[in-house]
Protein backbone atom coordinates (compact mmCIF):
# COMPACT_ATOMS: atom_id res chain seq x y z
CA UNK A 1 0.00 0.00 0.00
CA UNK A 2 2.71 2.41 1.16
CA UNK A 3 4.20 1.83 -2.33
CA UNK A 4 0.76 2.96 -4.23
CA UNK A 5 0.98 7.05 -2.60
CA UNK A 6 3.83 8.25 -3.60
CA UNK A 7 2.91 7.48 -7.41
CA UNK A 8 -0.49 9.22 -6.77
CA UNK A 9 -0.73 12.82 -8.37
CA UNK A 10 0.20 15.32 -5.71
CA UNK A 11 -3.21 16.94 -5.74
CA UNK A 12 -5.03 14.12 -4.20
CA UNK A 13 -2.52 14.33 -1.23
CA UNK A 14 -5.48 17.14 -0.71
CA UNK A 15 -8.46 15.13 -2.28
CA UNK A 16 -11.27 17.53 -3.41
CA UNK A 17 -14.02 17.17 -0.32
CA UNK A 18 -17.26 15.31 -1.95
CA UNK A 19 -19.49 18.01 -1.16
CA UNK A 20 -18.35 20.64 -4.16
CA UNK A 21 -17.62 17.47 -6.17
CA UNK A 22 -21.52 16.97 -5.48
CA UNK A 23 -22.44 20.62 -6.09
CA UNK A 24 -22.57 21.06 -10.06
CA UNK A 25 -24.80 17.63 -9.66
CA UNK A 26 -26.56 20.00 -7.23
CA UNK A 27 -27.18 22.72 -9.32
CA UNK A 28 -28.59 20.52 -12.31
CA UNK A 29 -30.55 18.45 -10.15
CA UNK A 30 -33.69 20.53 -10.82
CA UNK A 31 -33.00 20.77 -14.27
CA UNK A 32 -32.86 17.22 -14.69
CA UNK A 33 -35.66 16.21 -12.59
CA UNK A 34 -38.32 18.29 -14.44
CA UNK A 35 -36.79 17.06 -17.65
CA UNK A 36 -37.28 13.85 -16.63
CA UNK A 37 -40.70 13.92 -15.35
CA UNK A 38 -41.77 15.81 -18.40
CA UNK A 39 -40.15 14.88 -21.29
CA UNK A 40 -38.76 11.38 -20.14
CA UNK A 41 -41.29 9.33 -18.52
CA UNK A 42 -43.67 10.35 -21.24
CA UNK A 43 -41.29 8.70 -23.85
CA UNK A 44 -41.27 5.93 -21.93
CA UNK A 45 -45.12 5.70 -21.24
CA UNK A 46 -45.50 6.51 -25.49
CA UNK A 47 -43.49 3.15 -26.19
CA UNK A 48 -45.47 1.48 -23.83
CA UNK A 49 -48.34 2.45 -25.29
CA UNK A 50 -47.84 1.45 -28.73
CA UNK A 51 -47.08 -1.87 -27.64
CA UNK A 52 -51.08 -1.48 -26.53
CA UNK A 53 -54.06 -2.35 -28.25
CA UNK A 54 -55.80 1.29 -26.54
CA UNK A 55 -58.53 3.29 -26.96
CA UNK A 56 -59.07 5.63 -24.28
CA UNK A 57 -62.63 5.45 -23.74
CA UNK A 58 -62.62 2.03 -22.85
CA UNK A 59 -59.46 1.23 -20.98
CA UNK A 60 -60.58 -2.21 -19.98
CA UNK A 61 -60.43 -3.12 -23.57
CA UNK A 62 -56.46 -2.70 -23.48
CA UNK A 63 -54.25 -5.25 -24.42
CA UNK A 64 -51.22 -6.24 -25.21
CA UNK A 65 -50.36 -6.85 -28.76
CA UNK A 66 -46.85 -6.94 -28.98
CA UNK A 67 -45.43 -4.92 -32.39
CA UNK A 68 -48.89 -5.89 -33.15
CA UNK A 69 -49.76 -1.87 -34.24
CA UNK A 70 -46.06 -1.62 -35.65
CA UNK A 71 -47.01 -4.05 -37.98
CA UNK A 72 -50.81 -2.78 -38.88
CA UNK A 73 -48.80 0.26 -39.59
CA UNK A 74 -46.81 -1.04 -42.23
CA UNK A 75 -50.41 -2.29 -44.54
CA UNK A 76 -52.21 0.98 -43.76
CA UNK A 77 -52.41 2.74 -47.00
CA UNK A 78 -52.75 5.83 -45.04
CA UNK A 79 -49.68 5.76 -43.40
CA UNK A 80 -47.98 5.81 -46.82
CA UNK A 81 -49.84 8.43 -48.26
CA UNK A 82 -48.35 10.77 -44.69
CA UNK A 83 -45.10 9.24 -45.41
CA UNK A 84 -45.12 10.28 -49.34
CA UNK A 85 -46.80 13.64 -47.97
CA UNK A 86 -44.22 14.51 -45.61
CA UNK A 87 -41.16 14.08 -47.50
CA UNK A 88 -43.15 16.34 -50.19
CA UNK A 89 -43.69 18.38 -47.80
CA UNK A 90 -39.60 18.96 -46.05
CA UNK A 91 -38.81 18.70 -49.52
CA UNK A 92 -40.46 21.38 -51.07
CA UNK A 93 -40.71 23.82 -47.54
CA UNK A 94 -37.22 23.90 -46.36
CA UNK A 95 -35.30 24.52 -49.73
CA UNK A 96 -38.11 27.14 -50.61
CA UNK A 97 -37.85 29.05 -47.15
CA UNK A 98 -34.17 28.55 -47.08
CA UNK A 99 -34.04 29.98 -50.89
CA UNK A 100 -36.36 33.29 -50.09
CA UNK A 101 -35.05 33.70 -46.81
CA UNK A 102 -30.83 33.74 -48.36
CA UNK A 103 -32.47 36.32 -50.97
CA UNK A 104 -34.27 38.53 -48.21
CA UNK A 105 -30.40 38.29 -46.60
CA UNK A 106 -28.41 39.29 -49.21
CA UNK A 107 -31.03 42.28 -50.11
CA UNK A 108 -30.89 43.45 -45.98
CA UNK A 109 -27.12 42.86 -46.47
CA UNK A 110 -26.81 46.33 -48.62
CA UNK A 111 -26.61 49.61 -47.42
CA UNK A 112 -29.13 51.48 -47.82
CA UNK A 113 -31.08 54.09 -45.30
CA UNK A 114 -33.92 51.92 -43.79
CA UNK A 115 -32.24 49.11 -43.27
CA UNK A 116 -32.70 48.78 -39.24
CA UNK A 117 -36.73 49.16 -39.88
CA UNK A 118 -36.89 46.89 -42.88
CA UNK A 119 -34.95 44.24 -40.71
CA UNK A 120 -37.64 44.59 -37.99
CA UNK A 121 -40.56 43.91 -40.39
CA UNK A 122 -39.39 41.51 -42.33
CA UNK A 123 -39.35 39.27 -38.95
CA UNK A 124 -42.70 39.31 -37.61
CA UNK A 125 -43.84 36.07 -39.38
CA UNK A 126 -41.97 34.82 -36.95
CA UNK A 127 -43.67 36.35 -33.83
CA UNK A 128 -46.80 35.44 -34.65
CA UNK A 129 -48.46 31.90 -32.95
CA UNK A 130 -49.42 28.92 -35.92
CA UNK A 131 -53.26 29.11 -35.30
CA UNK A 132 -52.79 33.53 -35.91
CA UNK A 133 -51.14 32.23 -39.30
CA UNK A 134 -53.38 29.30 -40.12
CA UNK A 135 -56.42 31.46 -39.73
CA UNK A 136 -55.13 34.42 -41.47
CA UNK A 137 -53.73 32.29 -44.54
CA UNK A 138 -57.36 30.87 -44.54
CA UNK A 139 -59.23 33.96 -44.92
CA UNK A 140 -56.36 34.59 -47.64
CA UNK A 141 -57.39 31.58 -49.44
CA UNK A 142 -61.14 31.72 -48.75
CA UNK A 143 -62.41 30.62 -52.17
CA UNK A 144 -65.60 33.06 -52.15
CA UNK A 145 -64.28 36.26 -50.58
CA UNK A 146 -60.65 35.48 -50.07
CA UNK A 147 -58.16 38.31 -51.37
CA UNK A 148 -55.69 36.07 -53.47
CA UNK A 149 -58.71 34.63 -55.60
CA UNK A 150 -59.70 38.29 -56.06
CA UNK A 151 -56.46 39.50 -56.91
CA UNK A 152 -55.64 36.67 -59.16
CA UNK A 153 -59.21 37.05 -61.09
CA UNK A 154 -58.30 40.86 -61.10
CA UNK A 155 -55.05 40.24 -62.70
CA UNK A 156 -56.59 37.76 -65.18
CA UNK A 157 -54.47 34.86 -64.30
CA UNK A 158 -57.05 32.86 -63.52
CA UNK A 159 -61.09 33.32 -64.70
CA UNK A 160 -62.92 32.11 -61.62
CA UNK A 161 -61.67 31.40 -58.03
CA UNK A 162 -59.95 28.44 -57.02
CA UNK A 163 -60.96 26.35 -54.00
CA UNK A 164 -57.10 26.12 -52.93
CA UNK A 165 -57.75 24.56 -49.59
CA UNK A 166 -60.71 22.33 -50.45
CA UNK A 167 -59.21 20.85 -53.54
CA UNK A 168 -56.91 17.81 -52.90
CA UNK A 169 -54.03 18.98 -56.01
CA UNK A 170 -53.93 22.41 -54.22
CA UNK A 171 -54.63 21.68 -50.52
CA UNK A 172 -50.64 20.66 -49.92
CA UNK A 173 -48.76 23.07 -52.05
CA UNK A 174 -51.12 25.72 -50.28
CA UNK A 175 -50.29 25.01 -46.83
CA UNK A 176 -46.72 24.28 -47.74
CA UNK A 177 -46.50 28.24 -49.21
CA UNK A 178 -47.71 29.32 -45.79
CA UNK A 179 -45.03 27.22 -44.07
CA UNK A 180 -42.64 28.98 -46.56
CA UNK A 181 -43.64 32.64 -45.16
CA UNK A 182 -43.74 31.95 -41.93
CA UNK A 183 -40.56 30.22 -41.80
CA UNK A 184 -38.01 32.14 -44.36
CA UNK A 185 -37.44 35.10 -41.79
CA UNK A 186 -35.25 32.94 -39.76
CA UNK A 187 -33.58 31.96 -42.75
CA UNK A 188 -32.95 35.54 -43.46
CA UNK A 189 -31.99 36.22 -39.95
CA UNK A 190 -29.52 33.05 -39.98
CA UNK A 191 -27.59 33.89 -43.22
CA UNK A 192 -27.51 37.70 -42.63
CA UNK A 193 -25.32 37.29 -39.29
CA UNK A 194 -23.48 34.64 -41.54
CA UNK A 195 -22.94 37.25 -44.51
CA UNK A 196 -21.59 40.12 -41.79
CA UNK A 197 -19.21 37.47 -40.57
CA UNK A 198 -17.36 37.62 -44.05
CA UNK A 199 -14.33 39.95 -44.37
CA UNK A 200 -14.78 43.06 -46.76
CA UNK A 201 -11.45 42.47 -47.49
CA UNK A 202 -12.45 39.31 -49.44
CA UNK A 203 -14.59 40.81 -52.26
CA UNK A 204 -11.93 43.88 -52.21
CA UNK A 205 -9.12 41.58 -53.35
CA UNK A 206 -11.69 39.57 -55.86
CA UNK A 207 -12.84 42.85 -57.68
CA UNK A 208 -9.44 44.23 -57.70
CA UNK A 209 -8.79 40.21 -59.55
CA UNK A 210 -11.45 41.26 -61.42
CA UNK A 211 -13.78 38.52 -60.37
CA UNK A 212 -17.64 39.26 -61.32
CA UNK A 213 -20.39 39.74 -59.08
CA UNK A 214 -21.50 36.04 -59.80
CA UNK A 215 -18.30 34.61 -59.25
CA UNK A 216 -17.49 36.67 -55.93
CA UNK A 217 -21.16 34.91 -55.05
CA UNK A 218 -19.91 31.38 -56.08
CA UNK A 219 -16.74 31.61 -54.44
CA UNK A 220 -16.38 34.49 -51.67
CA UNK A 221 -20.42 34.61 -50.50
CA UNK A 222 -21.53 30.70 -50.65
CA UNK A 223 -18.89 29.69 -49.06
CA UNK A 224 -18.49 31.46 -46.17
CA UNK A 225 -22.20 31.14 -44.88
CA UNK A 226 -22.22 27.18 -45.74
CA UNK A 227 -21.89 26.57 -41.97
CA UNK A 228 -24.44 28.65 -41.52
CA UNK A 229 -26.85 27.04 -44.34
CA UNK A 230 -26.16 23.88 -43.07
CA UNK A 231 -26.75 24.45 -39.33
CA UNK A 232 -29.82 26.11 -39.77
CA UNK A 233 -30.94 23.62 -42.60
CA UNK A 234 -30.94 20.54 -40.78
CA UNK A 235 -32.27 22.53 -37.67
CA UNK A 236 -35.43 23.81 -39.59
CA UNK A 237 -36.21 20.36 -41.29
CA UNK A 238 -36.54 18.76 -37.32
CA UNK A 239 -38.74 21.92 -37.02
CA UNK A 240 -40.68 21.87 -40.46
CA UNK A 241 -41.34 17.79 -40.01
CA UNK A 242 -42.46 18.42 -36.47
CA UNK A 243 -45.09 21.06 -37.18
CA UNK A 244 -48.56 20.13 -37.59
CA UNK A 245 -50.52 22.69 -36.08
CA UNK A 246 -50.70 25.32 -38.95
CA UNK A 247 -51.70 22.20 -41.48
CA UNK A 248 -54.28 20.88 -38.42
CA UNK A 249 -56.17 24.40 -37.96
CA UNK A 250 -55.83 24.95 -41.91
CA UNK A 251 -57.11 21.94 -43.35
CA UNK A 252 -57.56 19.29 -40.58
CA UNK A 253 -55.52 17.10 -42.71
CA UNK A 254 -58.00 17.11 -45.88
CA UNK A 255 -59.53 17.48 -48.17
CA UNK A 256 -59.48 13.13 -47.90
CA UNK A 257 -55.65 12.37 -46.54
CA UNK A 258 -54.34 15.21 -49.14
CA UNK A 259 -52.74 16.93 -46.09
CA UNK A 260 -51.63 14.41 -43.43
CA UNK A 261 -48.39 14.51 -42.74
CA UNK A 262 -47.30 11.63 -40.46
CA UNK A 263 -47.14 13.28 -36.58
CA UNK A 264 -50.81 14.89 -38.05
CA UNK A 265 -51.81 11.31 -38.85
CA UNK A 266 -51.07 10.12 -34.87
CA UNK A 267 -52.39 13.18 -33.31
CA UNK A 268 -55.66 12.61 -35.31
CA UNK A 269 -55.91 9.38 -35.00
CA UNK A 270 -55.68 9.88 -31.21
CA UNK A 271 -57.68 12.41 -30.74
CA UNK A 272 -60.46 11.56 -33.06
CA UNK A 273 -60.90 7.86 -32.72
CA UNK A 274 -58.96 8.05 -29.08
CA UNK A 275 -57.04 4.88 -30.42
CA UNK A 276 -54.20 5.77 -28.38
CA UNK A 277 -52.17 2.73 -28.99
CA UNK A 278 -52.06 2.99 -32.40
CA UNK A 279 -51.62 6.94 -32.50
CA UNK A 280 -48.57 5.87 -30.40
CA UNK A 281 -47.12 3.98 -32.79
CA UNK A 282 -47.27 5.89 -36.10
CA UNK A 283 -45.59 8.72 -33.15
CA UNK A 284 -43.01 6.81 -32.26
CA UNK A 285 -42.04 5.58 -36.03
CA UNK A 286 -42.10 9.20 -37.00
CA UNK A 287 -39.53 10.10 -34.48
CA UNK A 288 -37.13 7.19 -35.32
CA UNK A 289 -37.18 7.81 -39.01
CA UNK A 290 -36.90 11.89 -38.36
CA UNK A 291 -33.95 10.21 -35.68
CA UNK A 292 -30.81 10.03 -37.95
CA UNK A 293 -31.71 14.20 -39.26
CA UNK A 294 -31.61 14.75 -35.10
CA UNK A 295 -28.00 12.90 -34.83
CA UNK A 296 -26.40 14.77 -37.66
CA UNK A 297 -27.87 17.91 -36.04
CA UNK A 298 -26.62 16.99 -32.91
CA UNK A 299 -22.84 15.91 -34.07
CA UNK A 300 -22.26 19.21 -35.47
CA UNK A 301 -23.82 21.10 -33.36
CA UNK A 302 -21.63 19.33 -30.65
CA UNK A 303 -18.58 19.46 -32.24
CA UNK A 304 -19.10 23.29 -31.93
CA UNK A 305 -19.37 23.35 -28.48
CA UNK A 306 -16.05 21.03 -28.38
CA UNK A 307 -14.16 23.78 -29.68
CA UNK B 1 -30.97 66.85 -58.32
CA UNK B 2 -30.90 63.00 -57.55
CA UNK B 3 -27.47 61.38 -58.42
CA UNK B 4 -27.69 58.30 -60.82
CA UNK B 5 -26.16 56.11 -58.27
CA UNK B 6 -28.93 56.64 -55.42
CA UNK B 7 -31.40 55.95 -58.69
CA UNK B 8 -29.25 52.74 -59.48
CA UNK B 9 -29.54 51.98 -55.47
CA UNK B 10 -33.30 52.71 -55.30
CA UNK B 11 -33.60 49.98 -58.17
CA UNK B 12 -31.79 47.39 -57.18
CA UNK B 13 -31.75 47.55 -53.28
CA UNK B 14 -34.44 49.56 -52.24
CA UNK B 15 -37.13 48.31 -54.22
CA UNK B 16 -37.15 44.65 -53.91
CA UNK B 17 -36.48 44.90 -50.14
CA UNK B 18 -40.04 46.54 -49.79
CA UNK B 19 -41.36 44.43 -51.96
CA UNK B 20 -39.89 41.35 -49.33
CA UNK B 21 -40.86 43.67 -46.52
CA UNK B 22 -44.59 44.03 -48.35
CA UNK B 23 -44.72 40.27 -48.39
CA UNK B 24 -43.17 39.79 -44.81
CA UNK B 25 -45.73 41.97 -43.26
CA UNK B 26 -49.13 41.52 -46.20
CA UNK B 27 -51.17 38.98 -44.81
CA UNK B 28 -50.74 40.22 -41.26
CA UNK B 29 -51.65 43.54 -42.62
CA UNK B 30 -54.38 42.35 -44.05
CA UNK B 31 -55.89 40.95 -40.93
CA UNK B 32 -55.56 44.32 -39.22
CA UNK B 33 -57.67 45.61 -42.57
CA UNK B 34 -60.53 42.88 -41.89
CA UNK B 35 -60.42 43.61 -37.96
CA UNK B 36 -61.37 47.03 -38.80
CA UNK B 37 -63.84 46.81 -41.54
CA UNK B 38 -67.59 45.81 -39.20
CA UNK B 39 -69.07 42.21 -40.54
CA UNK B 40 -71.90 43.48 -42.03
CA UNK B 41 -69.77 45.37 -44.95
CA UNK B 42 -67.28 42.30 -45.53
CA UNK B 43 -69.94 40.32 -46.31
CA UNK B 44 -71.16 42.87 -49.09
CA UNK B 45 -68.61 44.51 -50.20
CA UNK B 46 -65.27 43.11 -49.12
CA UNK B 47 -62.50 44.27 -46.34
CA UNK B 48 -62.10 48.27 -46.61
CA UNK B 49 -59.45 49.77 -48.15
CA UNK B 50 -60.04 53.02 -47.29
CA UNK B 51 -60.33 54.60 -43.58
CA UNK B 52 -63.74 55.81 -44.29
CA UNK B 53 -65.09 52.14 -43.98
CA UNK B 54 -63.15 51.71 -40.42
CA UNK B 55 -64.81 50.92 -37.31
CA UNK B 56 -63.86 48.90 -34.25
CA UNK B 57 -66.99 47.30 -33.92
CA UNK B 58 -65.56 44.07 -34.52
CA UNK B 59 -62.98 44.32 -31.23
CA UNK B 60 -66.14 46.16 -29.10
CA UNK B 61 -67.60 42.39 -29.83
CA UNK B 62 -64.80 40.67 -29.23
CA UNK B 63 -64.46 42.30 -25.79
CA UNK B 64 -68.69 42.40 -25.00
CA UNK B 65 -69.94 38.81 -26.51
CA UNK B 66 -67.10 36.87 -26.10
CA UNK B 67 -64.78 35.47 -23.13
CA UNK B 68 -61.92 36.88 -24.89
CA UNK B 69 -60.53 39.22 -22.16
CA UNK B 70 -60.55 36.11 -19.80
CA UNK B 71 -59.00 33.78 -22.48
CA UNK B 72 -56.05 36.58 -22.59
CA UNK B 73 -55.46 35.96 -18.38
CA UNK B 74 -55.07 32.59 -18.88
CA UNK B 75 -52.78 32.74 -21.34
CA UNK B 76 -50.70 35.02 -18.69
CA UNK B 77 -50.75 32.73 -16.33
CA UNK B 78 -49.42 30.26 -17.85
CA UNK B 79 -46.96 32.01 -20.08
CA UNK B 80 -45.80 33.76 -16.99
CA UNK B 81 -45.61 29.88 -15.28
CA UNK B 82 -43.27 28.64 -17.69
CA UNK B 83 -41.00 31.77 -17.37
CA UNK B 84 -40.28 31.23 -14.12
CA UNK B 85 -40.46 27.60 -14.06
CA UNK B 86 -38.07 27.51 -17.12
CA UNK B 87 -35.75 30.26 -15.24
CA UNK B 88 -35.44 29.15 -12.26
CA UNK B 89 -33.97 25.49 -13.07
CA UNK B 90 -32.21 26.14 -16.15
CA UNK B 91 -29.96 29.40 -14.17
CA UNK B 92 -28.35 26.74 -11.77
CA UNK B 93 -27.91 24.35 -14.57
CA UNK B 94 -26.42 26.29 -16.94
CA UNK B 95 -23.82 27.67 -14.39
CA UNK B 96 -23.16 24.16 -13.43
CA UNK B 97 -22.54 23.78 -17.07
CA UNK B 98 -20.64 26.73 -17.84
CA UNK B 99 -18.48 26.92 -14.42
CA UNK B 100 -17.62 22.94 -13.75
CA UNK B 101 -15.81 20.54 -15.44
CA UNK B 102 -17.64 16.94 -14.31
CA UNK B 103 -17.88 13.75 -15.34
CA UNK B 104 -21.57 12.96 -17.87
CA UNK B 105 -20.75 17.44 -18.33
CA UNK B 106 -21.14 16.57 -22.09
CA UNK B 107 -23.93 13.29 -21.70
CA UNK B 108 -26.09 16.16 -19.46
CA UNK B 109 -25.66 18.48 -22.41
CA UNK B 110 -26.33 16.36 -25.16
CA UNK B 111 -29.44 15.50 -23.24
CA UNK B 112 -30.38 18.63 -23.40
CA UNK B 113 -30.17 19.73 -27.03
CA UNK B 114 -32.24 15.88 -28.10
CA UNK B 115 -35.17 16.70 -25.86
CA UNK B 116 -35.44 20.58 -27.77
CA UNK B 117 -35.86 18.47 -31.08
CA UNK B 118 -38.24 15.76 -29.69
CA UNK B 119 -41.37 15.62 -31.96
CA UNK B 120 -44.90 17.43 -29.77
CA UNK B 121 -46.77 14.59 -30.99
CA UNK B 122 -44.51 11.61 -29.38
CA UNK B 123 -45.32 13.63 -26.18
CA UNK B 124 -48.35 15.06 -26.15
CA UNK B 125 -50.38 11.79 -26.19
CA UNK B 126 -48.62 10.19 -23.43
CA UNK B 127 -48.69 13.51 -21.49
CA UNK B 128 -52.59 13.60 -22.20
CA UNK B 129 -52.75 9.83 -20.56
CA UNK B 130 -50.47 11.11 -17.39
CA UNK B 131 -51.97 14.10 -16.91
CA UNK B 132 -55.34 12.33 -16.86
CA UNK B 133 -54.08 10.09 -14.30
CA UNK B 134 -52.58 12.75 -12.25
CA UNK B 135 -56.36 14.99 -12.51
CA UNK B 136 -54.34 17.96 -13.92
CA UNK B 137 -56.11 17.81 -17.26
CA UNK B 138 -57.65 21.12 -17.62
CA UNK B 139 -55.52 23.13 -15.41
CA UNK B 140 -53.04 25.55 -15.39
CA UNK B 141 -50.11 23.62 -14.37
CA UNK B 142 -50.65 20.74 -16.66
CA UNK B 143 -50.03 23.76 -19.87
CA UNK B 144 -46.87 25.20 -17.83
CA UNK B 145 -45.17 21.65 -17.60
CA UNK B 146 -45.92 20.93 -20.85
CA UNK B 147 -44.45 23.92 -22.17
CA UNK B 148 -41.19 23.19 -20.22
CA UNK B 149 -40.58 20.43 -22.51
CA UNK B 150 -39.23 22.91 -25.30
CA UNK B 151 -38.66 26.18 -22.28
CA UNK B 152 -36.18 24.01 -19.84
CA UNK B 153 -33.87 22.74 -22.95
CA UNK B 154 -33.71 26.25 -25.15
CA UNK B 155 -33.30 28.06 -21.14
CA UNK B 156 -30.33 25.92 -20.23
CA UNK B 157 -28.77 26.34 -23.86
CA UNK B 158 -29.06 29.95 -24.37
CA UNK B 159 -27.65 30.75 -20.36
CA UNK B 160 -25.45 28.43 -20.88
CA UNK B 161 -23.55 30.68 -23.64
CA UNK B 162 -24.84 33.99 -21.71
CA UNK B 163 -22.67 32.61 -18.41
CA UNK B 164 -20.11 31.43 -20.38
CA UNK B 165 -19.40 34.72 -21.90
CA UNK B 166 -18.95 36.19 -18.35
CA UNK B 167 -15.34 36.16 -16.97
CA UNK B 168 -14.32 32.88 -14.30
CA UNK B 169 -12.05 35.01 -12.82
CA UNK B 170 -15.25 37.41 -11.28
CA UNK B 171 -16.83 34.84 -9.46
CA UNK B 172 -13.25 33.47 -8.37
CA UNK B 173 -12.19 36.84 -6.98
CA UNK B 174 -15.77 36.79 -4.98
CA UNK B 175 -15.05 33.45 -3.23
CA UNK B 176 -12.03 34.59 -2.41
CA UNK B 177 -13.76 37.32 -0.25
CA UNK B 178 -15.46 35.12 1.24
CA UNK B 179 -18.38 34.49 -0.72
CA UNK B 180 -19.63 30.79 -1.27
CA UNK B 181 -20.50 29.52 -4.70
CA UNK B 182 -23.78 30.40 -4.28
CA UNK B 183 -23.33 33.69 -3.42
CA UNK B 184 -20.84 34.18 -6.28
CA UNK B 185 -23.84 32.83 -8.70
CA UNK B 186 -26.27 35.35 -6.75
CA UNK B 187 -23.97 38.34 -6.42
CA UNK B 188 -22.06 38.28 -9.40
CA UNK B 189 -23.00 36.37 -12.50
CA UNK B 190 -26.70 36.85 -12.05
CA UNK B 191 -26.65 40.61 -12.04
CA UNK B 192 -24.20 40.15 -14.69
CA UNK B 193 -26.69 37.64 -16.68
CA UNK B 194 -29.64 39.77 -16.25
CA UNK B 195 -29.41 40.66 -20.19
CA UNK B 196 -29.76 37.62 -21.15
CA UNK B 197 -31.76 36.16 -18.84
CA UNK B 198 -34.52 38.39 -19.22
CA UNK B 199 -34.06 38.27 -23.32
CA UNK B 200 -34.61 34.42 -22.54
CA UNK B 201 -37.49 34.92 -20.72
CA UNK B 202 -38.93 37.00 -22.71
CA UNK B 203 -38.60 34.43 -25.40
CA UNK B 204 -40.04 31.63 -23.59
CA UNK B 205 -42.95 33.94 -22.79
CA UNK B 206 -44.34 34.59 -26.85
CA UNK B 207 -43.39 30.58 -26.94
CA UNK B 208 -45.70 29.46 -24.07
CA UNK B 209 -47.95 32.73 -24.95
CA UNK B 210 -48.55 31.38 -28.63
CA UNK B 211 -48.14 27.53 -27.66
CA UNK B 212 -51.34 25.37 -29.90
CA UNK B 213 -51.74 22.21 -29.69
CA UNK B 214 -50.67 21.36 -25.81
CA UNK B 215 -53.22 23.94 -25.09
CA UNK B 216 -55.79 22.54 -26.71
CA UNK B 217 -55.54 18.99 -26.22
CA UNK B 218 -54.52 19.29 -21.75
CA UNK B 219 -56.95 22.47 -21.49
CA UNK B 220 -60.69 22.22 -21.52
CA UNK B 221 -63.53 24.39 -20.14
CA UNK B 222 -61.75 26.04 -17.50
CA UNK B 223 -58.42 26.67 -18.63
CA UNK B 224 -59.06 27.84 -22.49
CA UNK B 225 -55.93 29.87 -23.54
CA UNK B 226 -55.84 32.79 -26.56
CA UNK B 227 -55.29 30.69 -29.48
CA UNK B 228 -57.27 27.71 -28.62
CA UNK B 229 -60.58 30.63 -28.11
CA UNK B 230 -59.33 32.26 -31.29
CA UNK B 231 -60.58 29.28 -33.42
CA UNK B 232 -63.77 29.40 -31.32
CA UNK B 233 -64.67 32.69 -32.82
CA UNK B 234 -65.33 31.00 -35.98
CA UNK B 235 -69.12 31.53 -35.94
CA UNK B 236 -71.52 27.82 -35.66
CA UNK B 237 -72.92 28.45 -39.82
CA UNK B 238 -70.83 30.93 -41.60
CA UNK B 239 -67.06 32.03 -40.50
CA UNK B 240 -66.83 35.68 -39.09
CA UNK B 241 -63.67 36.90 -40.27
CA UNK B 242 -64.51 40.33 -39.02
CA UNK B 243 -64.35 38.91 -35.23
CA UNK B 244 -62.03 36.32 -35.76
CA UNK B 245 -59.30 38.77 -37.26
CA UNK B 246 -59.69 41.29 -34.32
CA UNK B 247 -59.09 38.19 -32.07
CA UNK B 248 -55.99 37.36 -33.76
CA UNK B 249 -54.95 41.26 -34.04
CA UNK B 250 -55.49 41.37 -29.96
CA UNK B 251 -53.83 37.93 -29.08
CA UNK B 252 -50.84 38.29 -31.17
CA UNK B 253 -50.43 41.86 -30.05
CA UNK B 254 -48.57 41.07 -27.10
CA UNK B 255 -45.93 38.53 -28.42
CA UNK B 256 -45.63 40.37 -31.41
CA UNK B 257 -44.66 43.75 -28.81
CA UNK B 258 -41.86 41.73 -26.62
CA UNK B 259 -40.76 40.34 -29.71
CA UNK B 260 -39.72 43.84 -31.91
CA UNK B 261 -38.39 44.84 -28.29
CA UNK B 262 -35.90 42.26 -27.94
CA UNK B 263 -35.49 40.92 -31.22
CA UNK B 264 -31.78 42.40 -31.67
CA UNK B 265 -30.54 41.11 -28.65
CA UNK B 266 -32.14 37.44 -29.24
CA UNK B 267 -30.98 37.04 -32.71
CA UNK B 268 -27.82 37.76 -31.68
CA UNK B 269 -28.22 34.89 -29.29
CA UNK B 270 -29.60 32.81 -31.15
CA UNK B 271 -27.32 33.16 -34.21
CA UNK B 272 -24.18 33.12 -32.43
CA UNK B 273 -23.85 29.23 -32.13
CA UNK B 274 -24.58 29.18 -35.84
CA UNK B 275 -21.80 31.63 -36.77
CA UNK B 276 -19.50 29.94 -34.99
CA UNK B 277 -19.83 26.72 -36.93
Amino acid sequence: MSTLAPAMPLKSVYPTPWRSRALPYAFLLPAILVTLLVVFLPMAEAIITSLYDLILWKPNASRFVGFGNYVKLFADPVFWTALGNTALWIGLTVPLQMGLGLIAALLLNREFPWRGLARALIIIPWALSSVVIALMWRWIYDPNTGVLNDILVHLSIIKSGIPWLADPATALYAVIATLVWQGFPFFAVMILAGLQGIPRSQYEAASIDGASAWRQFRHITLPGIAPVLATAGLLRVIWVANSMDVIFVMTGGGPGYATHTLPLYAFIRARQNLDFGYGTAIAVTFTILLGSIVALYILRTMREVER
Amino acid sequence: MIRPSVIRRILTTDLPVLLIVLLAMGPFAWMVLTSLTPSAQIAQSGVSLSPAGWGVDNYVRLMRQTSFAVNMGHSLIVAVGTVILGLTVSVTAAYAISRFRFAGRKAIMLQFLLVNMFPVVLLILPLFILMRRLGLLDTHLSLILANATVAIPFAVWMLTSYVGAIPKSLDEAAMIDGCSRLMALRRVVLPLAMPGIISTGIYIFITAWNEYLYALTLGGRNVRTVTVAIQTLIGEYQIEWGLLAAGAVVGAMPATLLFLIVQRRLIGGLTQGAVKG
